[in-house]
C-alpha cells in the first residue's frame, strides 16, 4: 500500500494545485503534501516494513503481461526518502521565490515528482516505462515557461535528447520481453530473460542511450550545463538532487542484472568514457564564471564516478554508490539554496562580480562551508563514506583489469573537486567585497533558509558520522544486484 | 449489417431533410440523433443482435475486427460532429448535403471493414472516394478548393484504374474474387499475374493511404480542402483505408509475405522519413498536421508489415488513438483566424481550457505515455519487433518518432511559452465540454487501451 501511496498522494494533490488561486494558499498545499509524503516514505521505512505493506499489485494489461506492479525495496527505500526530503526543503528554501501562475508551477512540481516515485518503484518494465517519461514532461513545461531568457530552446534540447534516449530504451524493453520465458514484463521475468551475447550487447545499448542521457555520460552530457543554468532554481534542484539519479538507479536496476554479459564486456568502455567526463567536466568547472554552470559541471564528475563504480561490480562499490545517491542530492540542494540566494540578492551568478559575502552574511558562509566541504567529501561529511567506498570497490575489484587506472584518475577528479570548490567559496564569500556586493544591502539569509540549509547539514554530519543506516538499508538489494549481475560461472567455461 | 443498411438509408434521409427541415440547427440535430442510433445498432450488432439478415453469397463478413472498428469510426464521427457540425454552416449553403454525404462515407466504411470479396472492397473504396471529391470542393468560390478537389480527383481516378488493374489481373490468375480463394495456396511460385495484380493493389491501396512515395496529392488536398472536411478525411477515412489494406493483405495475400514484406518495410520507413521531416520545415499548423497525417500512417503501416495478432489489436487503437486526437487539433484549428505557428502565440493565455485539451492531444500525437497515443505506437513497434525481422526499421521508427516531438512542439510551445494575442474568439460551453470529454477519453485509453482491445475478442 505505501508504494501506491507515495505515487497517488504527489499526484492528486498536484492536479488539485492546478486549482490554487492564492499564492500563499498553494504554497502551504504543496508543503503539506510533500511533508505528508515524508511522512509515508518514513513510515515505509520504520514502521510498516513489512512486505504486505511494501508491495502491491494490480492487473493492468493481462493482453500484454504487464501488471502495475510496484514495490518498496532497499534501493526504492533510499531513492524515494531523498525524493521525499528533497520536496519539502525545496518548498521551504524557495518559499520568497515569485512565480506567474504559481498553482501551476506547483502543481507541476508535484505531478514530477509523483513520476520519480514510480521510476524508483516500478516492478514492471512498462510501468517504469510510463513513469520514466512522466517525470520528463512536468519538467519540460517547468523549465520552458518559468525558466531563463534561453529556455524555450535548451528545454528543448533537454527534452529531444532524453526522449530519443528513452524511445531507444523502449526497444530494448521490447526486445528483452520477446525473449523472456513467460513473454512478461515483470522484473523478475527480465533478470531471467534468455538473450544471446549479441542481443545482450545490443539491449545493452538501447538502455544505456537512456540511462547515459539522464545521468549525463559524457558525450550525452551537453543538454545539461545549458537546462541547469536556464531553469527555474526549484527546477534545477529537483533535477540535479532527485532527476539524475534516475539514470544511476536504471543502471543499476535495469542494466546490470538484466544484461550481465554485456555490462561486463562493455563495463571497461563505458568506465572510460565515464572517467573522462569527470576530468573534463572538473577542469571546465574550474576555469567556470557562472555559479550555476560550476555546481552543473562538479555534478557531472560525481556521476561520472558512481558510474565507474557501478561497472566495478564490486560490492562495497555498489553500497557506496547507493548511499552517494542519497548524499549527493542533499549537497547539490544545498549548494542550490545558496547559489539561488546569491542570485536573488545580487542579481548575478558571475563569481568575478562577487566577493567579501561573508562578512555580511556570515550565518550562510558557515553553513555553505559545511555543504561545500561535504561535496568534496571531507571525512565526517556525508559524501566521505560514499566516496571512500567507492573507491575502495573500484580498486578490489576483480571485474575489470584496469582498476588501478580508473581509481588514479578517479582521485585526481577528488583533488580538482577541492579546487574548484573551494576556489570559488575564496573568491565570493571571502576577501574584499566587491564593487557590486559592497554597495548593494545585504540582508543574511532568512529564518526559512536557515532552517533548509540547517537540516541539509544535520543529514550531512549524521550521515557523515553514522552511515550504518543507509548501508543497512541497501545491504540487501546490493547482494541480490550482484548475484543478478554475476557472470563468474560463465567465465569459467 | 445493420450499419450497412442503416448508414445507406441515412444518407438518404439527410438528403432530402434539407427540403423538408428549413432550420439548420434541426439538419444538425437530425443528423446527429441518425449517428447516435447508428453507433447504437452497430454495437447491438457486436454484442450478438442482428436485425437485417441479407444473404450476400459470402462477399461480406462482419467479424469482430469490422465491427470494432466500425464503432471506432462512427465514435469519432459523433464527436466530430458534436464539435465541428456548426462549422460547416460557413463552408456552403448545402448544409444538409454534407451529412449526407458524410453517411455516405460511412457507408462505404462498413463495406471496407467487412469485405470478402475484391469486388466489395472496389465499391467501398469508390463509396468513400467520390463524397470526398465532392467535400473537397464544397468550399465553391474559394479556388484552392477547387484546385484541391480536381487534383484530388483525377489522382484518386488514377489509382482506382490501378487497383481494378490490379483485381483484374489476380481474376485472371485464380479465376476468383474471393479472398480465400486467391490465399489458397499452390504448390511452386506464385504466378507473375497474382504477384503484378498483388503489387498494382498495393500501389492503388498506398495511395489512399496517403504512403509514400504516393503521398503527393495529401498535402495539398488536405491543406485546400475547407477545415472542417480536412478534419474528417485525414482522420475516419484515412484510419478506415487502413483497415481496408490490413485486411485485403491479411486474408488475400498472407500466404505470399516473403514477396511483399520487405517493399512494405520499405515503403513504411520512405513514409516515415518524408512525412516527419517534411512536417519539421511546415509554416501553417494545418499543413503541419497534413505531413503527421503521413508521417503517421507510416507508424500505421508498421501493422501492415508485421501482420500478427498484436498489429490488428494495435492498428484498432491506434486508429481510434489518431482519430480522436486530430479530430480534437483540427475542432480547435477551426477556430484560428491565422493558421501559422505564430497564428498560437499566446493562445494558452487567451483560451487556457482550450490550449490544455489541445495539448493533450499533441502529446498523443507524439506518443507521449498516459494518452493513447503512445500505447498504440507500443503495439506497433511490438508488432514489428514480434516479426523477428528488420530491426532496422523499429529503430528507425522510433527515431522518427522522436523528430515528431519537434514539430508537435512548436505548437506547444506557441501556446504555453511565447508572447502574443489572439484575436478574441466566441466558444460556447457546449464545445469546450466536449474538447474535455475528448481529452479525457484521450487519457482513459492511455492507460486501459483495454476497453477497445477486449471487444476485438468479445
Amino acid at each position: 500500500m505505501i508504494p501506491v501511496l507515495l505515487i497517488v498522494i504527489p499526484l492528486l494533490t498536484g492536479l488539485a494545485a492546478f486549482f490554487f488561486r492564492s499564492e500563499r494558499a498553494v504554497r502551504v498545499w504543496v508543503l503539506f503534501s510533500s511533508l505528508l509524503t515524508l511522512g509515508v516514505s518514513l513510515s515505509g521505512i520504520c514502521l510498516l516494513n513489512d512486505d504486505k505493506w511494501l508491495s502491491f499489485q494490480a492487473d493492468w494489461l493481462p493482453g500484454l503481461n504487464s501488471s502495475f506492479s510496484v514495490k518498496l525495496d532497499g534501493m526504492g527505500q533510499l531513492l524515494c526518502l531523498l525524493n521525499a526530503i528533497a520536496y519539502p526543503l525545496i518548498f521551504i528554501a524557495t518559499w520568497n521565490s515569485n512565480y506567474k501562475k504559481p498553482g501551476n508551477f506547483f502543481a507541476l512540481m508535484l505531478l514530477g515528482q509523483a513520476g520519480m516515485m514510480g521510476v524508483f518503484l516500478a516492478m514492471d518494465a512498462l510501468v517504469f516505462y510510463f513513469f520514466w517519461e512522466l517525470a520528463l514532461i512536468p519538467m519540460y513545461f517547468l523549465c520552458s515557461q518559468w525558466g531563463g531568457e534561453k529556455r524555450i530552446a535548451v528545454t528543448f534540447k533537454f527534452f529531444i535528447y532524453t526522449f530519443i534516449g528513452s524511445l531507444l530504451m523502449l526497444v530494448g524493453i521490447l526486445i528483452v520481453q520477446s525473449k523472456t520465458p513467460d513473454h512478461s514484463f515483470a522484473i523478475t521475468s527480465f533478470y531471467n530473460a534468455e538473450l544471446s551475447y549479441k542481443q545482450q550487447d545490443l539491449v545493452f545499448w538501447l538502455f544505456f542511450a537512456a540511462f547515459a542521457v539522464k545521468m549525463p555520460i559524457f558525450p550525452f552530457h551537453t543538454w545539461q550545463p545549458d537546462t541547469y543554468e536556464q531553469a527555474p532554481t526549484a527546477t534545477t534542484m529537483v533535477l540535479s538532487g532527485v532527476m539524475v539519479k534516475m539514470g544511476v538507479f536504471g543502471l543499476i536496476r535495469w542494466l546490470l542484472p538484466v544484461v550481465p554479459v554485456a555490462a561486463y564486456l562493455r563495463g571497461d568502455l563505458v568506465s572510460t568514457l565515464a572517467i573522462i567526463g569527470m576530468i573534463y567536466a572538473s577542469l571546465i568547472a574550474i576555469k567556470q564564471n557562472d555559479l550555476k554552470r560550476l555546481v552543473a559541471y562538479s555534478s557531472i564528475a560525481h556521476i561520472g564516478l558512481m558510474c565507474v563504480a557501478i561497472f566495478v561490480e564490486h560490492k562495497s562499490a555498489m553500497q557506496g554508490v547507493m548511499i552517494q545517491m542519497f548524499n549527493h542530492g542533499i549537497n547539490i540542494i544545498g549548494l542550490w539554496i545558496v547559489v539561488e540566494w546569491i542570485e536573488r540578492q545580487f542579481g548575478t551568478r558571475k563569481i568575478s562580480d562577487l566577493g567579501g559575502i561573508a562578512v555580511k552574511a556570515p550565518a550562510l558562509a558557515i553553513l555553505l562551508m559545511v555543504v561545500a566541504l561535504a561535496n568534496i567529501a571531507l571525512p565526517l561529511t556525508n559524501a566521505f563514506p560514499g566516496e571512500f567506498l567507492m573507491f575502495n570497490g573500484i580498486y578490489s575489484s576483480t571485474f575489470t583489469k584496469w582498476y588501478l587506472w580508473f581509481t588514479v584518475f578517479a582521485g585526481i577528479c577528488i583533488i580538482l573537486a577541492a579546487v574548484y570548490m573551494l576556489n570559488m567559496i575564496r573568491k565570493v564569500f571571502f576577501g574584499e567585497p566587491s564593487l557590486l556586493t559592497g554597495s548593494v544591502a545585504v540582508y543574511d539569509i532568512k529564518p526559512h533558509e536557515k532552517f533548509a540549509l540547517g537540516t541539509i547539514v544535520v543529514l550531512i554530519f549524521w550521515m557523515g558520522v553514522y552511515p550504518q543506516a543507509l548501508l543497512g538499508m541497501t545491504n540487501e538489494i546490493t547482494d541480490f544486484i550482484l548475484k543478478e549481475a554475476n557472470i563468474s560461472h560463465l567465465l569459467k567455461k | 449489417m445493420n450499419a450497412l443498411v442503416l448508414s445507406a438509408v441515412l444518407g438518404v434521409v439527410m438528403m432530402f431533410s434539407g427540403i423538408v427541415l428549413k432550420s439548420k440547427m434541426a439538419v444538425r440535430n437530425l443528423a446527429i440523433a441518425g449517428l447516435v442510433i447508428l453507433l447504437l445498432v452497430n454495437i447491438l450488432e457486436m454484442c450478438g443482435t442482428v436485425f437485417f439478415t441479407i444473404d450476400a453469397h459470402g462477399m461480406l463478413s462482419f467479424d469482430s475486427f469490422g465491427l470494432l472498428f466500425n464503432s471506432i469510426a462512427f465514435l469519432s464521427t459523433l464527436i466530430y460532429l458534436f464539435l465541428s457540425a456548426r462549422d460547416m454552416e460557413k463552408v456552403g449553403v448545402n448544409y444538409a448535403e454534407y451529412f449526407a454525404l458524410i453517411f455516405f462515407i460511412l457507408c462505404g466504411i462498413t463495406l471496407t471493414s467487412s469485405f470478402k470479396s475484391l469486388l466489395i472492397l472496389f465499391l467501398g473504396i469508390e463509396i468513400i472516394s467520390i463524397p470526398l471529391y465532392i467535400l473537397t470542393g464544397s468550399d465553391k468560390r474559394n479556388l484552392k478548393s477547387n484546385e484541391a478537389s480536381l487534383k484530388y480527383f483525377l489522382l484518386g481516378a488514377f489509382s482506382t484504374g490501378l487497383m481494378l488493374m490490379g483485381i483484374a489481373l489476380i481474376y485472371g490468375a485464380k479465376g476468383t474474387f474471393d479472398m480465400s480463394g486467391i490465399n489458397s495456396v499452390n504448390n511452386g511460385a506464385p504466378s507473375t499475374l497474382l504477384v503484378a495484380g498483388m503489387i498494382l493493389l498495393l500501389f492503388s491501396m498506398s495511395f489512399k493511404a496517403s504512403v509514400v512515395p504516393f503521398h503527393f496529392w495529401t498535402p495539398d488536398v488536405y491543406d485546400g480542402a475547407p477545415t472542417v472536411f480536412t478534419s474528417f478525411m485525414a482522420t475516419i477515412v484515412k484510419a478506415a483505408v487502413f483497415i481496408a489494406f490490413i485486411r485485403l493483405f491479411d486474408e488475400a495475400f498472407g500466404e505470399l509475405r516473403s514477396q511483399w514484406q520487405l517493399l512494405v518495410a520499405v515503403l513504411t520507413a520512405a513514409t516515415l522519413f518524408i512525412g516527419n521531416i517534411t512536417a519539421v520545415f511546415q509554416q501553417s499548423v494545418k499543413r503541419m498536421l497534413a505531413y503527421s497525417s503521413i508521417a503517421q500512417a507510416g507508424f500505421m503501416m508498421l501493422s501492415l508489415y508485421a501482420m500478427n495478432a498484436d498489429a490488428k489489436e494495435g492498428l484498432l487503437l491506434y486508429t481510434a488513438a489518431y482519430s480522436l486526437a486530430t479530430i480534437g487539433i483540427f475542432a480547435v484549428l477551426i477556430k484560428m483566424k491565422d493558421y501559422t505557428f505564430d497564428g498560437f502565440n499566446g493562445f494558452a493565455r487567451s483560451q487556457p481550457l482550450l490550449a490544455a485539451t489541445t495539448t493533450i492531444f499533441l502529446l498523443s500525437l507524439a506518443g507521449i505515455p498516459l494518452t493513447a497515443g503512445f500505447l498504440s505506437k507500443f503495439y506497433m513497434l511490438k508488432a514489428a519487433l514480434g516479426t523477428g525481422k528488420y530491426l532496422w526499421l523499429v529503430i528507425f521508427a522510433v527515431l522518427m518518432a522522436a523528430v515528431s516531438v519537434y514539430y508537435y512542439f512548436r505548437v506547444i510551445q506557441a501556446m504555453y511559452f511565447k508572447e502574443g494575442e489572439t484575436p478574441a474568439m466566441e466558444i460556447r460551453p457546449a464545445f469546450k465540454w466536449a474538447l474535455v470529454i475528448l481529452a479525457a477519453l484521450v487519457i482513459l485509453l492511455g492507460i486501459f487501451p483495454n476497453l477497445i482491445i477486449t471487444w476485438y475478442y468479445f
